[in-house]
């Protein structure tokens, strides 16, 4: 194995960020035609050490080789010149472009100096259909989902005569069967001689697919393993640095489950928004996890945004704390202690050039209102307070935003919410990107904080995750509401079950049934109408 | 040429061009039925690219500092410092009217790639050093001298008598001539090279733009120098047009430029935009003036008012358009 000489190679690579070591000494291998899996817990460096490598950084110590020679990138186009392509973490494109020119953007084929359009259209088209991927390649990328982007980004990833090709989470906002073309073309480009790099937070596919492993944590170098050594067990405590049993963490919604003494403060009605959801009955009830089950696109964010009064409803009716009327605007929303942290972090929630302290405590002064301006030393304590009770990793409260790891990122908008010590939160996707351990550290938060009396209204595309979390489950799909579990029902089979056998056009009537099925053990239901 | 456009551009993001096209056409209508065929003559519209033919000049070069995502304050100033700079050279110091339009242009170029170096690598914001660039020049444009200069060159007023003459006493003076070049050569560099695609790169997300491998400190930069050399380039045109040097001369003509940017359907957030519109929205502009100067009683102020309520159409367009769905 060794006689092969590695494509590109990080020798005791340190960078050091103000105040954090991002990266200590780390060593990393990739051979050519082979696929090494780099794993980690968020802020273990992975992004940071891909930076490096790629140019985007320049390491403060430490070697990188490509090709058996010492290079120095200064910038991505650098490195992508040299044959090392990357498709980084978020979805890293231009809006306002069309889909063609983002795969071809910086490298648009010339013809007698003018560029040739014809060419990109159908290179572009080709390239998508590589990843089963028919679209119309010349209407711009903000009109297409986020998967879409995500098969648009890695297809300009596959472009370059590339002889590195880094896919930093290229699967997070993939369903199963699109990770599998994306998997099967993978495979072909390793055939052909390819090293790629792999960083995802899914085990399962982490072990499909990589031959093998590179592993960090903490910014440290803890080693490398071919995949057949290392049982997914052994991988995580090496990841984690501790054992498996701290996840056993089994939440207290078992023994509480006497819904008959949760109040429901916010009711609604037969909301719906054209485009959005269709009608849809729910309730949310004081110190409940509700939890929203369906695949991606099946309505969920829609709702949550509803409930805040993000999108204005076209039908129905709602009452909140007794009085009834909607909630028209996030201001009040926030107004009555509603919280809401949304799906994506780089694009609605965090301000990145603000520190942490800024961001966690802006909802908390939209509260307080303009005037009643809170001291910087109060915002610190409690910046500082969140930042140890969710284990934020940063040198300080001072630090911005943008700096910190995806994971963290998180972390800090579920603080600002915790911040504004709302009623009900709203968590759309809080674990999206982040790895095991930080999930289970949010979703522990979630119980505790419910265990305070706190009503969560909690969105998750792993439906494990929602079912371990939720007293209640609303089932959507195809943007209906089609049932409503709770207690033993609740289960992933059972939601998958429901999913797969709701007849879409009865769904009116399968929602009632389900609904007054779970109310039974309730008392104060009886208002259910239908 | 819009439909070759087409091709590689889906249909909804041709509406602004489209309506900033219809626009023109209507007023142009409006026009024909209230003046007759005096209004329509061939006479009429080639002056209009003769009148507007410095404000073109700069609205090309703000329309790619817009699409960029930044903003050009100092054009204005750079058109009145350059006419009465090239007066003064001519006039008091004889100099070759040649030597003063390199001299001229070389100033643009490097006020430009100075404004946009600050902007780059030291993350001033645009408006801050634009605004800079616009005090400082007309400053410099007072010392220069405080009086108009009246230019009497024989070499640069004899520039004046090139024209491509169309039957029955229309002209297209060369001042109109360079003007519809530039406006070819915007429209080709935006389409048909990487350097314009590079700019609606960055102006659509500078960090994924750096992060796609393009270039985006080097794209940044000359769009200033660019948009910077153009407003010169302007200025002699200016120079040339009213055959004077003047420091006070067309005080806030960066917010009619970038009002012809906003009309010809581009977005001051950045990203997106076309050149060909920004012409239009200039012509648009011109046929106001033309049209209110027709009617005769009617104070010229009226320009101003409708070209208010045009942008306010056209903002309010442009946030109809970018609503509908994205998922």
């Amino acid at each position: 194995m060794n006689i092969i000489t590695p494509v590109l190679q990080a020798r005791n690579i340190s960078k050091i960020f103000p105040g954090v070591i991002a990266l200590n000494e780390v060593n990393f291998n990739l051979l050519p035609g082979e696929i090494h899996g780099l794993m980690g817990e968020n802020g273990a460096g992975k992004s940071t050490l891909i930076k490096c490598l790629t140019g985007v950084y320049s390491p403060d110590e430490g070697d990188v080789i490509y090709c058996d020679n010492r290079v120095f990138f200064s910038s991505p186009l650098e490195s992508s010149k040299a044959g090392i392509s990357t498709v980084y973490q978020e979805v890293n494109l231009i809006p306002t472009l069309s889909v063609a020119e983002n795969i071809c953007a910086g490298r648009q084929p010339l013809k007698k100096g003018i560029i040739n359009w014809t060419f990109i259209n159908a290179h572009a088209k080709e390239l998508l259909a590589m990843l089963d991927v028919d679209i119309d390649v010349s209407a711009s990328l903000s009109e297409y989902s986020t998967a879409i982007q995500q098969m648009v980004a890695i297809a300009r990833g596959l472009d370059l005569e590339a002889r590195v090709l880094i896919l930093d989470e290229p699967t997070s906002s993939l369903d199963e069967e699109e990770a599998r073309k994306l998997f099967a073309v993978i495979r072909k480009l390793k055939n052909d001689g390819m090293g790629i790099i792999f960083i995802s937070h899914f085990l399962d596919q982490v072990y499909e697919i990589c031959d093998r492993l590179t592993v960090l944590r903490n910014g440290e170098y803890i080693g490398e393993y071919e995949i057949g050594e290392l049982s997914k067990h052994e991988l995580i405590i090496k990841m984690l640095g501790k054992d498996l049993a701290q996840f056993e963490y089994r939440s207290s919604k078992n023994t509480v489950n006497k819904k008959s003494d949760k109040k429901t403060f916010y009711r609604v009605k037969g909301l719906s928004k054209r485009n959005g959801v269709l009608p849809f009955d729910l309730d949310l009830r004081e110190g409940e996890v509700l939890g929203l089950g369906g695949l991606l696109g099946s309505g969920r964010t829609e709702i949550a945004r509803l409930l805040f009064g993000i999108d204005k409803p076209t039908t129905g009716n709602a009452s909140v704390w007794g009085l009834s009327g909607f909630i028209k605007n996030p201001k009040q929303a926030v107004d009555k202690s509603f919280g809401f942290c949304p799906e994506d972090r780089k694009v609605e929630g965090l301000i990145p050039d603000l520190t942490i302290r800024e961001n966690i405590i802006l909802a908390l002064q939209v509260k307080h209102g303009l005037f009643k301006y809170l001291s910087v030393k109060k915002q610190k304590e409690i910046a500082d307070m969140y930042i140890k009770l969710l284990k934020i990793k940063t040198p300080s409260s001072e630090v911005s935003v943008s700096k910190l790891s995806g994971g963290n990122q998180q972390k800090v908008i579920v603080a600002r919410w915790l911040a504004a010590n709302p009623k009900f939160l709203i968590l759309d996707e809080p674990t999206r990107g982040i790895d095991v351990g930080a999930k289970v550290e949010i979703q522990k938060m979630i119980l505790e904080f419910k265990d305070q009396g706190m009503s969560i209204l909690f969105i998750s595309s792993e439906l494990d995750e929602v079912v371990r979390c939720s007293d209640r489950i609303a089932v959507l799909r195809d943007r209906h509401k089609i049932a409503e579990l709770c207690g033993d029902d609740i289960s992933s089979s059972t939601i998958m079950y429901t999913i797969a056998n709701a007849n879409t056009n009865a769904s009116a009537n399968t929602n009632a049934n389900v609904s007054v099925n779970c109310n039974s053990g309730g008392q104060n239901e009886a208002e259910v109408e239908s | 040429m819009n439909l070759r456009l087409l091709q590689f551009k889906s249909l909804k993001s041709y509406i602004p061009l489209f309506s900033t096209i219809a626009v023109f056409f209507a007023i142009y209508a409006m026009g024909a039925v209230l003046y007759g065929l005096n209004f329509i003559s061939l006479r009429v519209f080639l002056n209009l690219f003769l009148d507007n033919a410095f404000v073109g000049v700069i609205a090309v070069g703000m329309t790619f500092v817009i699409i960029s995502g930044g903003i050009d304050l100092s054009v204005a100033s750079v058109v009145a410092f350059v006419c009465i700079l090239a007066a003064k050279l001519m006039e008091v110091y004889n100099m070759n009217p040649f030597i003063v339009m390199i001299i001229s242009l070389g100033f643009g170029a490097v006020l430009g790639t100075t404004m946009g170096s600050i902007i780059y690598f030291f993350k001033v914001p645009d408006f801050l050093v634009t605004l800079v660039g616009m005090f400082l020049c007309r400053g410099l444009a007072y010392m220069v001298d405080v009086r108009s200069i009246p230019i009497r060159n024989e070499t640069f007023v004899n520039l004046n008598t090139i024209a491509i003459r169309f039957p029955g006493g229309a002209r297209l003076p060369l001042v109109a001539i360079v003007f519809i070049v530039v406006w070819f050569m915007g429209i080709y560099l935006a389409h048909f090279t990487r350097f314009g695609r590079n700019i609606y790169a960055v102006g659509g997300d500078e960090k994924s733009a750096n992060l796609m491998g393009i270039p985006v400190a080097r794209t940044k930069i000359l769009v200033y120098t660019m948009s910077s050399t153009f407003a010169a380039l302007g200025g002699l045109l200016y120079a040339n047009y009213t055959l004077s040097g003047y420091a006070a001369a067309v005080l806030g003509l960066e917010l009619d430029a970038i009002a012809a940017v906003v009309i010809g359907g581009t977005l001051l957030t950045g990203g997106v935009g076309f050149v060909e519109g920004t012409m239009i929205g200039v012509l648009i502009l011109g046929l106001i003036q033309t049209l209110i100067s027709f009617q005769g009683t009617l104070s010229s102020w009226w320009t101003k008012i409708i070209i208010g309520l045009l942008i306010f159409w056209f903002i309010l367009l442009q946030r109809f358009l970018s609503r509908t769905p994205k998922k």
